[in-house]
């Protein structure tokens, strides 16, 4: 993995297949404080405490195909070489939610990458599935819900191509908003 | 900056344009390993040509939708083509520009690009 928002794309994987109807990601970037985190939080089917306990193991897996199963393996050690840390919790018949902080400044660390293909991607290949992203940047955020969209396409599908259009660029809009929102937070005198 | 206001106004738009459902019988699947391997390999920017492809040429019998591991982890990221009555054709090694093709030369035109196919990548 490159980008940590290919682990996050490869995590949801994990909530999709425990039949999860509701996904939420958020991500909250810190500057000052060189840390980035990233939670995922899905209703899905959740875990029993013996297999929380066996999911970092790279050696166990569901999947028959191979003896390996390298998806939170891969997503803890990419938080945990850059100093940072990371967490799972789930119950059965609740859900499961995962989180992973960062610290930037390592040179260890893999750039946030494009989390916005990474929603979409999500989106429109599950849309059944509803999703909440929350981006975060030094205390300036913003939120994209699709059962918010879908109440509004009121029985148009999500996954055509002009309504995933819409939705890529609201995320990209969005995002650069937040950012420059908190850019200009931090400039101002009254901040400091 | 887009507001939900935009989308109520695609939606009006749109709404306006459906009902004319092709008969699901001739609709053909893209699918797209997405597992890890498949994501490390670089799938999203696969899925992402393919459906971009799809949309900018207006074709509406195709659907593009993920799957998990196939079990060819080296030869991620793989795309499957199932076109009906037709046996289904597996391309390995994707990119994005291989993507584009696929679509032009093989769902388009309804020639697939031996080239990427499993059968001429593993000897």
């Amino acid at each position: 993995m490159r980008e940590i928002s290919l682990n996050i794309l490869d995590i949801a994987q994990n909530s999709i297949s425990a039949q999860a109807s509701l996904i939420q990601i958020t991500i909250e970037e810190d500057t000052a404080l060189q840390r980035l985190t990233v939670s995922i939080e899905d209703n899905g089917c959740g875990m029993s405490e013996e297999k929380v306990k066996s999911v970092t193991n790279p050696f166990y897996t569901t999947r028959t195909t191979r003896k390996v199963g390298l998806g939170i393996p891969f997503f803890k050690m990419a938080a945990e070489m850059t100093g940072g840390s990371f967490d799972i919790a789930s119950s059965e018949g609740v859900g499961t939610r995962l989180s992973a902080v960062f610290c930037t400044g390592h040179i260890d660390c893999m750039p946030l990458g494009d989390v916005n293909s990474t929603v979409c991607t999500l989106i429109q290949c599950n849309p059944s599935i509803d999703f909440v992203y929350t981006y975060w940047c030094d205390g300036c955020a913003f939120t994209a819900d699709t059962r918010r969209f879908k109440e509004i396409l009121n029985g148009v599908p999500i996954e055509t191509a002009e309504v995933m259009a819409f939705v890529r660029s609201f995320l990209e809009e969005n995002t650069a908003s937040v950012r420059q929102d908190a850019l200009q937070k931090s400039k101002s005198p009254h901040n400091q | 900056m887009k507001s939900l206001e935009e989308l109520k106004a695609l939606r009006d738009k749109m709404a306006a344009n459906m009902g004319i459902r092709e008969d699901d019988s001739d609709n053909i699947r893209i699918v797209v390993g997405m597992a890890t391997c498949g994501i490390a390999a670089g799938a999203r920017p696969v899925l992402h040509a393919l459906t971009e492809e799809v949309a900018k040429r207006g074709l509406k019998n195709v659907t593009v939708a993920q799957t998990g591991c196939i079990g060819i982890c080296q030869y991620e990221p793989v795309v499957e083509v199932f076109c009906p009555g037709k046996e289904k054709i597996t391309y390995v090694k994707m990119t994005p520009e291989k993507a584009v093709r696929i679509v032009n030369d093989h769902i388009v035109n309804g020639n697939p690009v031996n080239e990427y196919t499993i059968g001429s990548t593993v000897k």
